[in-house]
């Protein structure tokens, strides 16, 4: 069947103010040809990758700038053909990170080895796989994961079950919506290679139901795919890999696991359209597309980026911006990263540009946490984030590890509903932080 | 729409952006708006407090109110927080304080009694959040020891007097006068009377009759400023819990609790079991403090489970002190004992993380 | 009533021999095994419990100089004699028992090195490392939010104008605030030390400037004034070699231009 119904919810979760009606019906533009791109070179969790270029080499686009550095890792390709300058990026976290700039030459001419595949379905799964490493391809929902190691599972791992994260549940964000509506064929084609490669025969593509155009369009264009859409309940953080597994499968991934100990992969709808990029046209990731919106934006918008592009020129694109904005945001407005430049560039798993004003951003203070107990009700992994975060400013590491912090996945219901405007996650983030570096040195 | 592209955007001013850890944005809940509803759900309890018993209970809760947000206003200068004294909790603790009291008590010891509130069980302890037991619990506690008979001297409601004086002891008309009790300033007509609770340990089977027990709702009864009203108690604690500021568990489960023991007990002693129950759940502190008290957040458990059993022990120890302690009243004292136990109820309670297992202690079936 | 007493005193002495008996034995079957050294090295240390190392007691502080926790400098109470025969017990050449204090070596505080944003949130500076950085315009400066202070367990450390400055007369040198610092800006440097500096950013000189006045840029003039070998230059960045510390005359004879290279007792004399 095409569509079915969610029959397992997950306790808490938040229902913030989507503003998404600001872009969910802004078609996608692409960005003209810019005349620079900063490509970081490590846009994955896992090993950096090592250059194989050098200063003032002269590149295609999609050519290969950086190989994997390792098992878990990706490489990295050129947004555009130009000159390869190395440089050292400094990132907004203030650390410095390897990065090419290219200076475009403005022939936008694609590399010689690109290799489409239309007839996949004849390869062996290897082989696709292989194809997907060598394009890039990662996490694009924001964990940027090495998508073809999340396809090589170990031996004794069975996976049956591969779901497609189509719920975008972050307030603001709009590029997955607006991909569904306007490349379902692709993304139903990356999800059909991706159970290839796994060999599962049960996709279940999982969408929130204030999207219920998406819905209608692939669970009409899915009849004969084998891919099941299942309208979400409308509830922050649905998008988060756990409760997404859960209320798909009511499956509970075990703590400190992963999805693939309860037999499962979750791929963003963005991630298996750029598998199918990747495969079916044998194009490198170097672009995705991105929501750039805010109430400072003058014209918010959804724009298919490469990757390299610098917030400056984004906001260029939606006509600038009308004020200051208090906060400038890589990512949405609950898991987002705070930017302090807008020489900043956007990275594969870059899903928005957010901009807020002063009164919208929230102004933590240093209240003492009044034990009411909402930050209880709200927490998708049912733990107390409120009790934890005096645990850990008092620096009783022990007990926040025997209370679970590790738990924790940072989504941020806690502190939004907060009424002491507590700084919960940072407070998690640093207990996080200790204990893990104290279990490490325990070894 | 070329030519804008051309030109490069820039921030007016880059140092004033700011990072902090995710999320950025907030839901807008806020500690004063929750102490504000709070007081906004008392104020039926008071304004029936000030009805019957005249413009003192409005004195008295004057007098705790100004005394406990002072006192907070001076610690948190003392202390370097210039800005917590507007949150509300003070104003809460000073309000819930007078309506512990009766109508006869003077300011000063008012007074006194916001000292041991605000300084003694909250400020010392760290303020806000860090206190163990209820404050306005303490204060009570802490004035019915240093003044035993004044907190046991009620006056009686504007119409009580004519209509059922079965309260009033044949002493206490003729009292004052010949023995003036020196801490009893304005007593109504010189007149105290006796609450309900007392009255029934000396007997008085009359006082379980229905018009009595209207009498013991809507608060025409003696006792303290806040605590007669169960109808306007029970209405501003129904509303917190339909705005979500309270939660029903706690509530349910002292009140219902208390319901279940008496009922046995009424039962097991040939008394009549509906008027004998209802006299128990309407009178004394009862709907005050499950509703109020016994639901703070600071020191109450949060896990729900947690606020079941904590309602409960409230009730069985409520219970036991109304029914073989030498106290009429055991609201206060179970309502402190249980604060002492909530960090080992949660610690019990607590919800299992999401993707954990109970830990199996046995082996498992074969 | 002589039987009486006789009785008495005999139970309480039966009593006492019994319990006598069982913690003795408990003594023996609950003994926790540790090096032989904790013992010798507990007898040499003076016994106070003061906690000036900075430890929970003089056996505690035992056990960190045996597992390698602590120099035998900690204790500030301690006879030279005492640190000596520590020292051997240990196996430490003698310069372990120099007396060391901490240094914040950063000099840029509020007014000389900028934030490039405002920061929301913890006051910590392990937290808010978290956050960008700290969202400090240099990444490896002071960022005045008092995790070290707050670490000290003898007031030390200040923070004034947004930097940590250690007041040596306070500090015992117990090596609390060199963990607390997430920027591992915090050295314990010997107390007889005259001249520091105060950076430790290891950018290019230039891109230093940028975000901070009192930076090292690396122009090598205090090197070039010293001795041979009492300042080393590593890539943009001048450090004091403490093995073969320079004289406090360094500072006016280099002519530092942006004032990182300091006197130690000027951090005194501000104090």
């Amino acid at each position: 069947m095409a569509l079915e119904h969610e029959h397992f919810f997950f306790r808490g979760g938040i229902h913030p103010h989507g503003h998404k009606e600001l872009t969910s019906s802004s078609p996608i533009q692409t960005a003209p040809l810019l005349d620079k791109y900063y490509v970081i070179l490590q846009q994955h969790i896992g090993a950096p990758p090592n250059l194989v270029v050098k200063d003032k080499d002269l590149v295609k686009k999609g050519q290969m700038l950086a190989e994997p550095g390792g098992f878990v890792s990706a490489p990295v390709h050129a947004p555009t053909s130009g000159e390869v300058k190395l440089l050292d990026w400094h990132s907004s976290s203030g650390v410095k990170l390897p990065a090419v700039q290219i200076d475009a030459d403005g022939a936008d001419e694609w590399a010689p080895d690109i290799h489409p595949c239309p007839d996949w379905e004849n390869r062996e799964p290897a082989k696709l796989r292989e194809k997907i490493a060598r394009a890039g391809v990662v996490g694009m929902g924001g964990a940027a994961f090495p998508t073809a190691v999340k396809l090589s599972p170990p031996p004794n791992k069975k996976i049956d079950v591969l779901i497609l994260n189509g719920a975008e549940c972050e307030p603001y964000l709009t590029a997955d919506h607006r991909l569904m509506l306007e490349s379902p064929e692709k993304i139903l084609q990356g999800a059909a290679i991706l159970a290839k490669v796994l060999g599962v025969k049960t996709v279940l593509l999982g969408i929130e139901q204030n999207k219920p155009d998406a819905i209608a369009k692939l669970s009409g264009l899915a009849k004969s795919g084998g891919v099941t859409v299942v309208p979400l309940r409308v509830m922050y953080p649905q998008g988060a890999e756990k409760q997404l597994i859960f209320a798909l499968t009511g499956r509970k991934v075990p703590a400190g696991g992963l999805p693939m100990d309860v037999g499962c992969v979750v791929q963003n709808v963005g991630t298996a359209a750029a598998v199918a990029d990747a495969v079916v046209e044998g194009k490198p990731l170097i672009e995705r597309v991105t929501t750039i919106t805010g109430s400072p934006v003058v014209r918010p918008g959804n724009w298919r980026l490469r990757i390299g592009t610098t917030l400056a020129e984004a906001l260029t694109l939606v006509g600038g911006i009308k004020s200051q904005p208090a906060k400038l945001l890589l990512g949405g407005p609950m898991m987002g990263h705070a930017q302090t430049s807008l020489d900043t560039p956007v990275a594969k798993n870059s899903s928005g540009i957010l901009l807020l004003s002063h009164d919208e951003v929230a102004q933590y203070g240093s209240q003492a946490c009044i034990r009411c107990g909402r930050c209880v009700d709200v927490c998708p992994m049912s733990l107390m984030p409120g009790p934890l975060s005096v645990m850990i400013e008092s620096e009783r590491f022990e007990l926040a590890d025997y209370a679970h912090a590790t738990d924790c996945v940072e989504c941020g219901c806690c502190a939004y509903v907060c009424p002491s405007l507590r700084p919960l996650v940072q407070h998690l983030r640093r207990g996080k932080a200790e204990i893990i570096a104290k279990r490490k040195k325990g070894k | 729409m070329a030519d804008d592209i051309k030109t490069e955007v820039r921030l007016p001013d880059p140092s004033k952006l700011l990072v902090s850890s995710s999320p950025h944005a907030h839901g807008g809940d806020s500690v004063r708006r929750i102490m504000l509803l709070v007081v906004l759900a008392l104020l039926p309890s008071c304004a029936m407090g000030v009805y019957y018993f005249g413009l003192d209970a409005l004195r008295v809760l004057l007098a705790c109110v100004i005394s406990c947000v002072a006192l907070e206003w001076a610690c948190g200068r003392l202390m370097g927080n210039h800005d917590d004294w507007k949150d509300g909790s003070a104003l809460i603790t000073g309000l819930l304080l007078g309506m512990c009291l009766s109508s006869t008590t003077p300011w000063w010891v008012c007074s006194i009694g916001a000292v041991l509130a605000i300084i003694f069980a909250k400020q010392l302890y760290g303020g806000l959040g860090y206190n163990p037991f209820n404050p306005a619990l303490v204060a009570r506690i802490g004035l019915m020891i240093a003044f035993p008979k004044l907190m046991t001297t009620w006056a009686p409601t504007r119409t009580m007097a004519a209509e059922h004086s079965s309260f009033i002891p044949p002493e206490s008309l003729s009292t004052l006068a010949s023995h003036p009790v020196t801490f009893v300033h304005s007593v109504v007509d010189g007149v105290t009377c006796a609450t309900p609770l007392t009255e029934i340990r000396h007997g008085g089977a009359d006082l379980l009759s229905w018009p009595h027990l209207w009498d013991y709702a809507i608060g025409n009864v003696g006792g303290c400023i806040g605590e007669t009203s169960a109808v306007a108690l029970a209405l501003g604690g129904l509303f917190l819990i339909c705005i979500k500021v309270i939660k029903w568990q706690t509530p349910a489960a002292y009140i219902g609790t208390v319901a279940v023991i008496s009922a046995i007990a009424q039962l097991c002693t040939g008394k009549p079991v509906l008027s004998g129950t209802l006299f128990q759940i309407l009178t004394g502190g009862l709907v005050l403090g499950a509703f109020f008290m016994a639901t703070d957040y600071v020191t109450s458990p949060i896990s729900k489970m947690g606020k079941i059993v904590s309602g409960i022990g409230c009730g069985v120890i409520t219970c036991v002190i109304r029914n073989w302690g030498s106290y009429p009243e055991g609201v206060m004292f179970s309502i402190v004992l249980m604060n002492s136990l909530a960090p080992l109820i949660d610690r019990f309670t607590a919800r299992l993380p999401f993707g954990h297992q109970k830990p199996v202690k046995e082996a498992t079936a074969k | 009533m002589l039987n009486l007493m006789l009785l008495s005193v005999g139970v309480i002495a039966l009593m006492a021999a019994l319990l006598g008996l069982v913690i003795g034995f408990a003594a023996r079957a609950f003994a926790v095994e540790q090096d032989p050294r904790v013992e010798e090295v507990a007898e040499n240390l003076p016994g106070a419990n003061c906690g000036g190392c900075g430890f929970a007691g003089c056996a505690d502080l035992a056990k960190a100089l045996v597992g390698g926790m602590a120099s035998p400098a900690a204790c500030p109470v301690c006879s030279a004699i005492a640190r000596g025969k520590i020292s051997e017990i240990l196996g430490l050449a003698a310069n372990a028992v120099v007396k060391q204090v901490a240094l914040v070596r950063c000099g840029g505080g509020s007014g000389k090195a900028a934030f490039k944003t405002g920061y929301n949130g913890v006051s910590d500076c392990k937290s808010a490392t978290l956050v960008a950085s700290g969202a400090k315009g240099c990444n490896y400066g002071c960022l005045g939010l008092g995790t070290c202070a707050r670490a000290c367990p003898f007031g030390a450390i200040e923070i004034s104008d947004g930097l940590a400055i250690v007041h040596p007369r306070l500090c015992v040198g117990c090596g609390k605030c060199v963990e607390a610092c997430p920027k591992k800006l915090i050295k314990l440097v010997p107390e007889s030390a005259e001249v520091h500096v105060l950076c430790n950013s290891p950018e290019k000189g230039p891109a230093k400037k940028k975000v901070c006045e009192v930076a090292c840029i690396g122009c090598r003039k205090c090197a070039k004034a010293a001795e041979e070998g009492q300042i080393h230059i590593n890539g943009f960045l001048a450090e004091v070699n403490y093995g073969n510390p320079p004289l406090a005359g360094l500072v006016g004879a280099a002519g530092c231009p942006t004032g990182c290279l300091a006197r130690a007792k000027q951090r005194e004399e501000t104090a």
